[in-house]
């Protein structure tokens, strides 16, 4: 099953490569990651998705907690959350075809962001099978290039994914 | 006050009340070798960047203080890739202090560059590249704090020449503010009272002791626990002496190597109290055969090593001396008459045993226990990797914790000698043996001229099968006995190579003479080696055949 963590992490020199790497040594599998900064000065957010069952899951968590410069890990499948993707799609456009692409652009509710004469870039966000669907349409006309920026997510309501709200390793297991 | 960055490390080892340093100089640790010239921290010189952290290695498993080490860059550096990834596995305290080119020549593949902040992140429980020397106090006082406290591990601090050079105000931190760490060190009082029920109920109990209980000093605790239930006792390699290896209730070891009542007490089991172990795969043998009757209660201080091999019924995660305090007030006194009787059964069944016979070969066995009997069991331990380190853990009673100094969890050939001038610089005094093979004394003895120029007074026996013995012993029971590149007769004399170094060399090649070696090594001073020429095709046995459930031992001789 694919789980969506959102790790906040230390905005430190080599914390990605340590992320990274201990999946790959590990034997764990990223369908994406997406990291960024977050409100907090000094305090990055990764987005990761990882395909696990439950015991592999079990094993990231604690794992990604035992890295020094990582603060917090919360899964976001098991709660209610937004989850979103951004994908740029440039694809063929004749004269011909391009009144038929932008219908499905409108459908989707994604933007053209770039126009020339044999092509379209169009922009799109959503969640995976949005994306996966607007793909698929535009497939016929002909696609040039796809770029990605892997999942984000937020939980729902008032609640947040905040530092400093439980002790990290301090949550016991029972 | 305003120091350079080299000042400010010897100030910080100071504060840290380090006395002694392990390392080998070069270019790039030139101004922080300088710093150290007038200071009264002791510094051994090694021969080789892996003998340097091997020895620091030993001084922290024979102390529990953190081992410190210093190297240049580059190559320095890179060879003590095999130190770090052995104390990481085996949770040994370290402080690696690495040499690195200048911050402007950093991804210039500069002369000796070597990105060890890259390298090491996997065998390191944390690490450091310094580029600005204000921030040196706060990482070295991090580097201690992390090294030694949860579970312990090797930390590195990577030093560019000109952090090393630059000048910076120095107030040394007395506290450390790392909001990403955080161990749990109380047990969750639910779970401990819920394992005291378990014990309560528990008719065929195995407590399964591992390294945590040396780590944390808990000995004592475990005692009391395993006396006032009358529970048996089995121990990791890594838990040795962590239970008195004399006592009426120990097993000795269980697992590839351990004993027929060890294994057979852990397979028929009720109930497993794992205390700071890891469920290795040395121990389990075949997972799907493990302890099938059993629930198990795992402590451990790392979340991490809880549920990783094997599900776990009652999980605590603590520090095992705290843990150990609480669980022990609950529990009841228990006798467990029948349980006891059928391990002494086991016990009586397949004793861990063989036969010297006068005028046979010496056997490695009866090296060992000629050791212990002569050493009176006092000994500190250390070993190489291979048949004797087994041999060495069979057949050398610990009674006390950290007097068995091995390589566990990574198995580093030539680990044991270097290591050894360490336990002895961490307890000097007191009598250390390196019992070794043959392959593996040759790895690190270079180090020979570090024992002879410190004239630490270990005594290396060499368990000479002119074989890589284990490997030979696999190829010989599961590759048809095509012995593939394990012979090992092109040694050099290890009595002229001690006497080449400036020590003094024996050798062994009548049972008879073994004792006498014994004695004559302990009583020069100074650094021996005995070459004890052995049964070259002894196998090691009970052994718990690779793929297979740990009831399912091979018994060899005494069976």
């Amino acid at each position: 099953m694919k789980h969506v963590l959102a790790v906040l992490v230390e905005d430190k020199p080599g914390v990605l490569v340590r992320v990274a790497g201990l999946f790959a040594r590990r034997g764990f599998n990223i369908e994406s990651l997406a990291v960024g900064r977050t409100q907090d000065p000094g305090i990055s957010r990764m987005t990761i998705e990882v395909e696990a069952d439950e015991r592999t899951l079990e094993q990231v968590e604690k794992q990604l907690h035992k890295l020094i410069n990582v603060l917090k890990i919360s899964n976001l499948t098991v709660e209610p959350s937004v989850h979103r993707e951004l994908l740029l799609i440039k694809v063929k456009a004749t004269a011909a075809t391009r009144a038929e692409i932008q219908h499905i652009v409108e459908t989707f509710r994604a933007k053209v962001v770039d126009v020339a004469l044999n092509s379209l870039i169009i922009e799109v966000t959503g969640n995976e099978e949005k994306l996966q669907a607007i793909q698929l349409l535009l497939a016929p006309y002909g696609i040039l290039e796809v770029v990605r920026t892997g999942k984000i997510a937020l939980l729902r309501g008032a609640k947040t994914t905040k530092n400093g709200e439980e002790q990290k390793n301090g949550k016991n297991v029972l | 006050m305003k120091m350079t960055g080299a000042e400010m490390i010897v100030a910080a080892l100071q504060a840290e009340e380090v006395d002694v340093i392990f390392g080998y100089p070069g270019g790039k640790v030139l101004n922080l070798y300088d710093a150290f010239y007038d200071s009264s921290i002791q510094h051994y010189l090694s021969r080789h960047e892996q003998g340097a952290i091997h020895a620091a290695d030993g001084y922290a498993r024979v102390t529990g203080k953190a081992g410190v080490v210093f190297t240049t860059s580059g190559p320095g550096a890179t060879n003590l890739v095999t130190g770090l990834a052995n104390a990481y596995m085996d949770s040994v305290p370290l402080v690696v202090f690495t040499g690195q080119v200048a911050t402007t020549l950093i991804g210039t593949d500069a002369f000796q560059e070597a990105d060890i902040f890259g390298i090491t992140q996997p065998v390191t429980k944390h690490n450091y590249l310094v580029t600005d020397v204000n921030e040196l106090p706060r990482i070295i006082k991090e580097a201690f704090y992390l090294a030694k406290t949860g579970r312990p591990g090797p930390v590195l601090i990577d030093l560019p020449t000109d952090v090393q050079v630059a000048a910076g105000e120095f107030k040394y931190p007395s506290t450390v503010n790392i909001p990403g760490y955080n161990p749990t060190l109380d047990g969750h009082p639910v779970q401990i009272n819920r394992a005291a029920q378990a014990i309560a109920q528990a008719e065929k109990p195995v407590i399964y002791a591992g390294g945590g209980v040396v780590i944390s000093g808990a000995q004592q605790l475990l005692l009391e626990l395993a006396e006032k239930a009358n529970i048996p006792v089995t121990t990791t390699l890594m838990g040795l002496g962590g239970f008195p290896g004399t006592h009426p209730l120990s097993l000795g070891m269980l697992g590839m190597h351990g004993t027929y009542y060890a294994n057979m007490a852990v397979h028929e089991s009720d109930l497993i109290i794992a205390v700071g172990a890891r469920f290795d795969d040395r121990v389990t043998g075949k997972l799907s055969h493990f302890a099938r009757t059993a629930k198990i209660i795992h402590i451990d201080i790392d979340p991490a090593e809880i549920g990783k091999n094997v599900s776990v019924d009652i999980p605590i995660v603590g520090d095992v001396t705290r843990v150990l305090t609480s669980l022990v007030q609950k529990v009841k006194g228990k006798t467990h008459e029948a349980w006891l009787e059928k391990i002494a059964q086991w016990r009586r069944q397949a004793p861990l045993t063989y036969v010297q016979a006068e005028d046979a070969e010496v056997l490695p066995q009866y090296v060992i226990e000629s050791i212990y009997q002569v050493t009176e069991g006092e000994a500190l331990i250390a070993t190489e990797v291979g048949q004797h380190q087994m041999w060495a853990a069979q057949y050398y009673l610990f009674k006390k914790p950290r007097a068995f100094i091995s390589s566990g969890g990574l198995g580093t050939m030539g680990y044991g000698f270097p290591a050894s001038l360490g336990v002895q610089i961490g307890a000097p005094g007191q009598t250390v043996f390196c019992i070794a093979g043959d392959g593996s004394f040759q790895m690190n003895l270079q180090e020979l001229a570090t024992a002879v120029a410190y004239q630490l007074p270990v005594k290396v026996a060499i368990i000479n099968n002119h074989y890589l013995g284990m490997v030979r012993q696999w190829q010989e029971m599961f590759y048809g006995g095509r012995y593939a590149s394990v012979d090992l007769q092109q040694s050099p004399d290890f009595v002229k190579l001690a006497e080449a170094f400036g020590a003094v060399g024996l050798r062994v090649q009548k049972p008879r003479e073994v004792v006498p070696a014994i004695e004559k090594a302990l009583a020069t001073p100074g650094p021996v080696v005995i070459d004890f020429h052995v049964r070259a095709e002894e196998n090691v046995f009970p052994m718990v055949p690779p793929n297979s459930g740990i009831s399912e031992m091979v018994r060899g001789n005494e069976a």
